[in-house]
């Protein structure tokens, strides 16, 4: 078992409507360890991406409002510090990678300006020494743009963010993530917005650049096939609620919860001849009245009056934790 | 940038001549015989004649137009009837003033208002925010000239903090003309106590000119910003704990500037209307006065002439701010 | 057969009700543009039925009452006397009539002119929408002010001059707005979906692009109305516009400003209706704006 970098420990995040309150994240618990690659899954919609908002506080506190919870990192909750401690975490100790990297660069800045100002940013920085003036951090620029594999980095950094394809864009990104060294790196939904060449591409660089950093990744994505290619361990989340966490073979060889079973079997597969897709019927709950247990009641075809109560996480090994009061019957099954 | 700016100006080029084409239509849109307009209310029957000949009034349309166009570009833009100087002597002669009093105006205007409408997006649905929308919703609404009647009456007359009207106090003597400017002038020459007068009095019309487009450029700019503070890559600044001050007034300001350049644009348009309002009402020695002097004397060339420098004025303008827009904006240098 | 006829006429636009009603609840739910509302429909009040109850009309036409003449506010002059003595407080209602007709006019006009102008550029498109936006964009550049009163040196000094010299200033705002989105409209897939099945042009304008512009030639019209009162203020202020005894706000303007200082009741009633009214409109447009422009919208 890997040390713990990071415990996010029972969260219950709201967001307050005009129509009600929504009840995003129920109970979320996820760890990661140090050095660690997990993938957190889900369909659009149930709030893993807020999740991962959360951590480093991007998310804008009216209309959300963290009802309870904490999130620990090297022991320490970040759920309480003052924003000026947050900037001391924010880029050099957690960085994050967004979805779609055209509209996260400032289209008037060149991507040159805007990393060198992410690098003068950084408080610390481990592996490297700290530019002292915007020339070196330039310099450095070039250089992590070399390590993400930019092509032609000394004329590219003076290019803006229009001028270059979406990879190289997010490319750029994922420079930027590195440049404060960060212990916990969070991509979410990294290749989503870019053709499935480019995906190959990316994911690659991430892989490679998590091994060769040490970095715990934390991968955000409804794309099963992302998730098998760079973590190690997926966690499925439903509905603002987790519902599976297990290692990435366990996942695909034993799914236990109804909801992990459903989406990999509506998984085409390219040679085996099906009639039907399948598809998993019905759709997200209510979030402004949901349903008081397991949010996936009324689309399972296991669920009884039991499902009313939340399951508790049950434990097969190690390894695997499933939150379903059927898991042992479907486990079999 | 360069093929920007020769093709931006050839654009203007062009477009100066469709003003001499609108205004040559509009003087030949009053009723009545044109060349009895030039002549004016006092001429015989036989000096109409003779200036119809001289115009080349009684020659087909066409030939009107460009004997007209021919002397606009020569410089010959008729006589004032009520001045009997050339037309663009006394344009030449009056025009610093309204170039001085819209300059003050729009810098103070732009200088006021980018700022009042950070604070307003910063501090939003606070109490400076609707203090300063209140300005900015009211500053449209006011009629130019009411304020500058009402800056008149309590500030100048009531309270005597400013003077009434004029440009300098009617013994002083203006500086040494180098820009024409009176208050670059001043400065120029070293003379301080001049500077001071000619500030004083250029600050009630500048306030009364600049507070519309004040107000306009407050909304403006509050809301760009607003909108550009909800964008994502703002998010991205936000994650990699990049400054407050860099994040909005060198990120953001610079993306809710486009818009807000647009809005200066227009205003300065509406500005050079409006040095009608505020010269008559300060008796402002400008082209404006000049304007409307004509109009109420029926006196028409000036106002042909008053046109066309104003209408060439704003042509030039809104070609600077094309200009500052695609320095801005790199993604519309790539499209010309 | 018989259920097809059944269909009430709510049932078959209960779409567009439910619209509508979605948008009286957003707009009402804003502060600054009920007030805008609230001022416009003061103003429109005001209009219809003032002239008929003033305590006295005979002053909107600019009766002679020299003994009574320059009287400070007190409870029969409610706004005091101007200088032929004439009731300020019934010129300024009898004013807002004239007010409301002239922005109307240039209003209408400037609508009747540049929307089917903008529409057939947009639409229509080659050399027939860079004429239209060339010359556009010449009357455009010159300041709307400056044109007005070139035209109306040209025609001479009268409320009717100064109303078609404004109709002429705001005509090209409006093609330019219906051009951009005639535009973005013809390019959306369902023209080409409209066009396929064999629908006629004219069917496409009338059903499909004239309904979407609605929505910004609503708002526009809504801030034009205050800033064509402003532009008709002006130009009766510089003596332009309404001659005297014409009761237009800005043509009173122009006398009273001779009685400041001591006087300045004269001054001050017209030009405090002047701004109300062009608050309430700008106001109203604001509001509409939030409430119908997708882009605004919360």
């Amino acid at each position: 078992m890997k040390e713990e970098l990071l415990r996010i420990e029972s969260l219950n995040l709201n967001f307050n409507t005009f129509d009600g309150d929504l009840q995003i994240l129920d109970n979320v618990n996820i760890a990661v360890g140090r050095g660690e690659s997990v993938g957190i899954v889900g369909e659009t919609g149930c709030g893993k991406s807020l999740t991962a908002k959360s951590i480093l506080g991007l998310v804008p506190s009216p209309p959300a409002e963290i009802r309870s919870g904490r999130i620990l990192f090297e022991n320490r909750n970040l759920l309480e510090m003052s924003e000026r401690q947050m900037r001391e975490v924010r880029g050099t100790k957690i960085a994050m990678i967004f979805q779609d990297p055209m509209t996260h660069l400032n289209p008037l800045f060149t991507i040159g300006t805007q990393l060198v100002d992410v690098i003068l940013a950084n408080r610390q920085q481990e592996y490297l020494e700290k530019p002292a003036s915007r020339s070196q951090a330039r310099d450095l620029a070039v250089k992590l743009l070399e390590q993400v594999q930019l092509p032609n980095p000394e004329r590219q950094i003076d290019n803006y963010p229009h001028q270059l394809s979406g990879g190289m864009r997010q490319r750029v990104l994922i420079a930027m993530a590195l440049s404060g060294s960060p212990r916990l790196l969070i991509a979410d939904e990294p290749t989503t917005a870019l053709d499935v060449t480019i995906q190959a591409q990316i994911l690659r660089i991430i892989r490679d650049l998590q091994k060769e950093f040490g970095m715990s990744v934390i991968i955000i994505t409804h794309d099963l096939g992302v998730v098998a290619e760079l973590c190690e361990r997926a966690i499925v989340m439903y509905a603002g609620q987790v519902v599976e966490d297990a290692s990435i073979h366990e996942i695909f060889e034993n799914p236990l919860h109804p909801y992990t079973r459903g989406l990999l079997r509506a998984i085409p597969h390219p040679g085996k001849k099906e009639a039907k897709l399948h598809v998993i019927p019905g759709g997200l709950p209510n979030l402004l009245n949901p349903p008081s247990g397991c949010r996936f009641m009324e689309r399972c075809e296991h669920a009884d009056q039991q499902c009313l109560a939340f399951p508790e996480m049950k434990f097969y090994g190690e390894n695997h934790r499933v939150a379903c009061w059927y898991s042992e019957m479907t486990s079999h099954a | 940038m360069i093929k920007f700016l020769i093709k931006r100006s050839l654009l203007t080029l062009l477009m100066l001549f469709g003003l001499l084409t609108i205004t040559f239509f509009i003087s030949r849109i009053s009723p009545g015989d044109p060349a009895a307009l030039a002549a004016g209310p006092d001429a015989s029957a036989k000096m109409i004649e003779i200036i119809r000949k001289e115009y080349g009034l009684d020659r087909p349309i066409i030939e009107q137009y460009l004997i007209y166009v021919k002397k606009v570009l020569q410089g010959d833009w008729g006589k004032s009837l009520h001045s009997t100087h050339e037309v663009l002597i006394d344009l030449v002669v009056y025009f610093p003033a309204t170039f001085e009093l819209v300059l003050v105006s729009m810098s103070l205007a732009i200088v006021l208002g980018v700022p009042m409408g950070i604070t307003a997006a910063i501090f939003q649905n606070r109490f400076i925010d609707h203090f300063i929308r209140i300005i900015s919703v009211s500053g449209v609404a006011i009629p130019m000239f009411c304020l500058g009647l009402l800056l008149q009456y309590f500030v100048a007359l009531q309270l005597n903090l400013f003077p009434l009207g004029g440009q300098l106090k009617m013994m002083t003597d203006p500086p040494e003309p180098v820009t024409h400017l009176i208050l670059l002038d001043s400065l120029i020459e070293g003379n301080l106590e001049v500077f001071i007068e000619a500030l004083h009095h250029i600050s009630l019309p500048a306030l009364s000119l600049s507070f519309p487009a004040l107000a306009s450029i407050i909304r403006v700019n509050r809301s760009e910003m607003l909108e550009t503070l909800k964008q994502d890559y703002i998010v991205t600044a936000r994650a990699y704990s990049i400054s407050l001050f860099r994040t909005v007034a060198i990120y953001a300001l610079r993306n809710a500037m486009l818009p807000t350049l647009a809005i200066i644009g227009l205003r300065f348009g509406w500005m050079l209307g409006g040095t009608v309002l505020i010269e008559s009402v300060f008796d402002w020695p400008g082209i404006g006065l000049y304007a409307v002097d004509s109009v109420i004397n029926s006196d028409f060339e000036p106002i042909i002439g008053t046109t066309i420098v104003l209408g060439f004025m704003f042509m030039i303008t809104n070609l600077i701010i094309d200009l500052v827009y695609s320095y801005l904006d790199p993604r519309v240098r790539d499209q010309i | 057969m018989n259920d097809s006829k059944k269909n009430s006429w709510q049932e078959r636009h209960s779409s567009t009700l439910r619209t509508i009603a979605l948008y009286s609840r957003t707009f009402s739910r804003n502060g600054s543009a009920m007030l805008g509302l609230l001022l416009v429909l003061l103003f429109m009040l005001t209009a219809a039925i003032g002239p008929w109850i003033v305590p006295f009309p005979e002053d909107a036409q600019g009766v002679i009452h020299m003994e009574r003449k320059l009287m400070p506010p007190d409870h029969v002059h409610w706004f005091g006397t101007d200088e032929v003595g004439d009731d300020i407080f019934t010129r300024v209602i009898v004013g807002t009539r004239v007010s409301l007709q002239i922005a109307l006019i240039i209003t209408g006009i400037a609508v009747l002119i540049g929307v089917p102008l903008g529409i057939s550029a947009g639409f229509i498109g080659g050399w027939v929408q860079e004429l239209i936006m060339r010359i556009t964009d010449i009357f455009l550049s010159i300041p709307g002010l400056i044109l007005a009163i070139a035209i109306v040196g040209a025609l001479g000094p009268g409320i009717v001059n100064a109303m078609l010299a404004l109709s002429l200033v705001w005509w090209p705002g409006y093609v330019r707005l219906v051009q951009s989105k005639t535009l973005t409209i013809k390019n959306e897939l369902f023209i080409d979906a409209a066009t396929s099945i064999g629908a006629s042009k004219f069917r496409i304008i009338f059903v499909h692009i004239l309904p979407n512009c609605t929505s910004p030639i609503i708002i526009k019209v809504s801030m034009d109305m205050g800033m064509a009162i402003l532009g008709s203020a002006s130009l009766g202020f510089l003596g332009l516009g309404a001659q005297p005894p014409e009761p237009e706000w800005g043509a009173m303007i122009s006398i009273s400003r001779n009685y400041l200082p001591t006087w300045w009741w004269y001054t001050l009633f017209p030009g405090l209706a002047i701004y109300l009214t062009v608050l309430g409109f700008n106001l109203l447009g604001d509001g509409l704006r939030d409430t119908l422009d997708p882009k605004y919208r919360e």
